[in-house]
């Protein structure tokens, strides 16, 4: 299976990136643009056809590794490959 | 110091019998995902976690502190500086308290003086975890001005309370991003550091 997982920081987080990029967002023209928040996006293939083994895997994963709990959240799509 | 280091690979198992284990500073893994993210994860760490929670006092510096804090072995999280700069520069710090094994040579609120050199060095925990580092005195160094005040301006990353380096809760296990090592010498331009040292020989005897 295919697992699309998109980790963001915490609400409260600081994330001087995301200021950095709205910062020249605003310097682009884009004067609508608020706050901006950074996060990463991960894509992977799982040996696994069981969805809710391929889950359990992914959560493992984001917990053990993928995401930092303190200052992240993660979530996930899985789809068949 | 008359204690001779061994080194140790991040792929060994196995450590030899030490008195102290030292994670250094530098990059892993190039700081991809996050610092020390994956350095946690390397087959050493699994017995670094073991002696640590054995009682084995485990010091951290700057990439070593990042690891130690991924590892779980210390509280928080190290993320990008607030100017998103690599920051490399002396700055004064303020050693929070001198009982330690790590601090028994320099005197409590004593301002001393040691160099930075990261990007990712921003300390970040959530107010209950801060409540508790602050209550149970686990906070180690803390950024401040030359004459010991803990000013904003003195803080280079955006750590949260100014706080440059942690113990935990037995205070065995010490975390700080500022490099004591690499103000050891005063062939190095300053001796500041050498009091670590100085103490841990003292207390590890």
């Amino acid at each position: 299976m295919k697992a699309r997982i998109t980790i963001t920081l915490k609400p409260g987080v600081l994330d001087p990136q995301g200021k950095a990029i709205a910062g020249a967002l605003h310097a682009l023209g884009f004067g609508q643009v608020g706050d901006v928040r950074q996060g990463k996006f991960i894509e992977l293939d799982v040996a696994e056809n069981d969805p809710k083994k391929a889950e359990a895997e992914i959560k493992r994963m984001c917990e053990q590794l993928l995401a930092n709990t303190i200052i992240e959240n993660y979530a996930y799509e899985l789809e068949a490959a | 110091m008359g204690r001779p280091p061994a080194m140790v690979w991040h792929g060994d198992a196995e450590l030899p019998k030490s008195d102290l284990i030292v994670l250094p500073g530098g990059f892993s893994y190039g700081d991809y995902l996050r610092s020390g993210a994956m350095a946690a994860h390397s087959p050493v760490m699994r017995e670094v976690i073991k002696r640590a929670k054995g009682g084995t006092p485990v010091l951290g510096i700057c990439n070593g502190f990042q690891v130690l804090t991924e590892a779980g072995l210390l509280p928080g999280v190290l993320m990008r500086n607030s100017t998103l700069k690599f920051i490399c520069k002396d700055v004064h710090l303020k050693v929070e308290r001198n009982d330690t094994l790590y601090t028994s040579q320099y005197a409590k609120n004593e301002v001393v003086t040691f160099p930075i050199a990261h990007k990712d060095g921003s300390y970040f925990a959530d107010e209950a975890t801060l409540d508790r580092l602050e209550g149970e005195g686990q906070v180690a160094f803390r950024y401040c001005a030359a004459n010991g005040k803990i000013t904003e301006a003195a803080n280079p990353n955006g750590s949260r309370h100014n706080i440059a380096g942690v113990y935990n809760e037995t205070r065995t296990v010490l975390g700080l991003m500022p490099h004591p090592e690499r103000l050891a010498d005063a062939a190095l331009g300053g001796t500041d550091g050498t009091k670590m040292f100085l103490s841990l020989v003292e207390r590890l005897n």
